[in-house]
């Protein structure tokens, strides 16, 4: 069945995110599977943004400067108007933040299907996603027929080498629908700079729930002094206040790509695999042999944290 | 302001989870339900918010496993109302649910509606969005802080890399949580059996509403490439670390 895809483009800070040359590298070999094209939505960019996508037949431009903060309603509107002129089979949009804010919306507003968190995506006569369930425990396949349908897709699902490209796309500017203005944008809050960088250490040894309570984290302290290593961690340990948000890894957290990453009772949630599975070497301990933090590790243990903390620090010390 | 949070019971991720003789879905007898970590954290929101500027919290369900405990749980943490929504298929998908969900309210559910950011155990951060846009109200989805104004909100919602975005929303309006301004608190046992006795649970008939247009073809724990490669003991471990070149 023939068919376009229409990409959403998500930027930030004045550039591009990986996200979107992930999608569009997913979305140039869903067009060629059913002969259409790849149309990338560029909303509130800049024409250096649009200068960048030159892998999508054609960048459909909406708005600029004025929209550079995203904001999800001038946003909806701006894409519910890109669909409609566009008519694609398949819209991919980002499943961050900002997309999560999106493909439901235009989902209710296009009466389109929607298959959220996919992983992998199949296209030809029908469509197949792949979406990732239970933390990451499951993976469930879903057929989505021939219909035209939204899908919103994991970072990290696809590389964003496919979707780079040199040279110069064709670009088409759509007027942007007027908005009710009931969201209005106020202001980025940076995070305040913390007293390690983790993003830039060659060992991190990440904490999850598994550490149990505040005074624990002592104990992954000790062993990362060993190693000459810092202390990251995953999103429930830093909302408990036990650790401030510069440590924490993950999809609203940082992204690092250490020569190690040691995770500790970390079970290993989608949403923190975004942030660290570019790790050359992933070990990690976890009492659950079916946690899926094994399913992205190089190396697994599965002990008691605290046993393998004291037995390392120890090993460590005695070097 | 009057606030309605949905709450849901979603299997606890710790447990062994494993697919049923469909295929398809989970064997129902490996998993033991908890409330979606995410709603206790909108439940949290919307109780200071309560406490901090006054209002009401209702707190709505489908009907199920437990459901009535869960209630009775968040009512003894302070919310004022509790409904349950009968007859409604949880497995529906988000499309139906949602529109299950704005007729219980009979197209209300006051002056903000919160749920949690989403559900681990289906198509994930679906119902806040869809319930907006049914009901015509603006929504944000990944928020951490909710600040009352006049006839409005301010709201944190994450993006990544620990940057966070604020924005002014007219209400009403409906908003994912993803964490609350403090951990939510706990209610103590005796707490829960007492309201189970004072309070009532408010039910109402779920409506007709049309599911979504896909199916899903297949359950399966995921593919695992090579998978990590299994250490005995810290022995090992070591000499990993010793082969890699860190220590
Ligand atoms: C929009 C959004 C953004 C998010 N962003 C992030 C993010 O940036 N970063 C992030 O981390 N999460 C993020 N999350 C949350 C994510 O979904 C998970 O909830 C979280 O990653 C789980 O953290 P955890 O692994 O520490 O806890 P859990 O999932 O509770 O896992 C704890 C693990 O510890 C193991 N364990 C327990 N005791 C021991 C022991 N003694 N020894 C060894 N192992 C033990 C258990 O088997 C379990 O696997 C986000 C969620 C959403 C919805
Ligand atoms: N069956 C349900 N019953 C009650 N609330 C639900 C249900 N499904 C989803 N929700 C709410 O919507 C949020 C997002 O869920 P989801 O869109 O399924 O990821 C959850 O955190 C709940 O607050």
């Amino acid at each position: 069945m023939a068919g376009d895809v229409l990409v959403l483009a998500e930027h930030f800070g004045g550039s591009l995110g990986d996200i979107t040359f992930e999608l569009l590298g997913m979305g140039k070999t869903l067009a060629g599977e059913f002969g259409g094209t790849c149309t990338v939505a560029l909303i509130g960019g800049s024409d250096a943004m649009a200068e960048e996508l030159g892998g999508a037949d054609l960048v459909l431009r909406l708005g600029g400067e004025e929209l550079a903060d995203f904001n999800p309603e001038p946003y909806g509107e701006a894409l519910l108007a890109a669909i409609e002129a566009k008519a694609p089979r398949v819209v991919l949009i980002g499943y961050t933040s900002m997309g999560m804010d999106l493909a439901s919306t235009l989902a209710v507003k296009t009466g389109r299907n929607l298959a959220s968190s996919c992983i992998r995506v199949e296209g030809g006569e029908r469509i197949t996603t792949t979406s990732q369930l239970y933390g990451g425990k499951m993976d469930v396949r879903s057929d989505l027929g021939t219909a035209p349908c939204i899908l919103s897709v994991l970072a990290g699902s696809a590389p964003a080498d496919a979707g780079r490209h040199d040279g110069a796309p064709t670009v088409e500017n759509l007027d942007l629908p007027a908005t009710a203005g009931r969201v209005r944008f106020k202001r980025f809050i940076e995070p305040e700079a913390g007293d390690v960088d983790i993003t830039a250490q060659d060992i991190l040894v990440a904490i999850g729930r598994g550490i149990g309570s505040k005074d624990d984290i002592e104990v992954a302290e000790e062993l990362a002094e060993a190693l000459d290593a810092a202390v990251a961690a995953t999103r429930p340990i830093v909302d408990a206040g036990w650790l401030p948000k510069t440590r924490q890894v993950g999809k609203s957290g940082l992204k690092v790509k250490p020569k190690v990453y040691l995770a500790l009772g970390v079970s290993g949630a989608p949403e923190h695999l975004e942030g660290m599975k570019g790790a050359a070497t992933i070990i990690a301990v976890n009492t659950d042999k079916n946690a899926p933090i094994f399913n992205v590790a190089h190396y697994g243990l599965v002990e008691d944290l605290f046993e393998v903390c004291e037995e390392l620090t120890e090993a460590l010390e005695d070097r | 302001m009057d606030m309605t949070v949905l709450l849901k019971r979603v299997p606890d991720l710790v447990e062994d989870l494993e697919v049923d003789d469909s295929g398809k879905a989970l064997d129902e007898d490996s998993v033991s339900l908890k409330l979606n970590e995410f709603d206790d954290h909108a439940l949290e929101e919307a109780l200071l918010l309560k406490e901090g500027g006054g209002g009401t919290v209702t707190v709505i369900a489908l009907d199920g496993e437990d459901v009535d405990k869960m209630l009775y749980t968040a009512l003894a943490k302070g919310a004022d109302r509790a409904l349950k929504v009968m007859g409604g298929d949880p497995d529906g998908g988000n499309q139906a649910l949602a529109g299950i969900f704005v007729a219980a309210l009979d197209g209300h559910g006051g002056d903000l509606i919160l749920t949690g950011v989403q559900a681990a155990d289906d198509r994930d951060g679906q119902l806040a969005p869809r319930v907006g846009a049914l009901l015509g109200r603006p929504c944000i989805e990944v928020v951490t802080e909710v600040n009352p104004g006049d006839g409005k909100v301010t709201v944190h919602k994450e993006l990544a890399g620990g940057v966070v975005a604020e924005y002014e929303v007219d209400l009403p309006a409906v908003l994912g949580i993803q964490a609350a301004r403090q951990t939510p608190r706990y209610a103590p046992v005796s707490r829960v059996r007492q309201i189970q006795e004072s309070a009532t649970i408010d039910t109402v008939t779920s409506a007709a509403t049309e599911g979504a247009g896909f199916t899903v073809v297949a359950m399966t724990p995921p593919e695992t490439g090579e998978g990590a490669q299994m250490l005995d003991g810290v022995d090992e471990l070591v000499k990993v670390l010793d082969a890699k070149g860190v220590i």
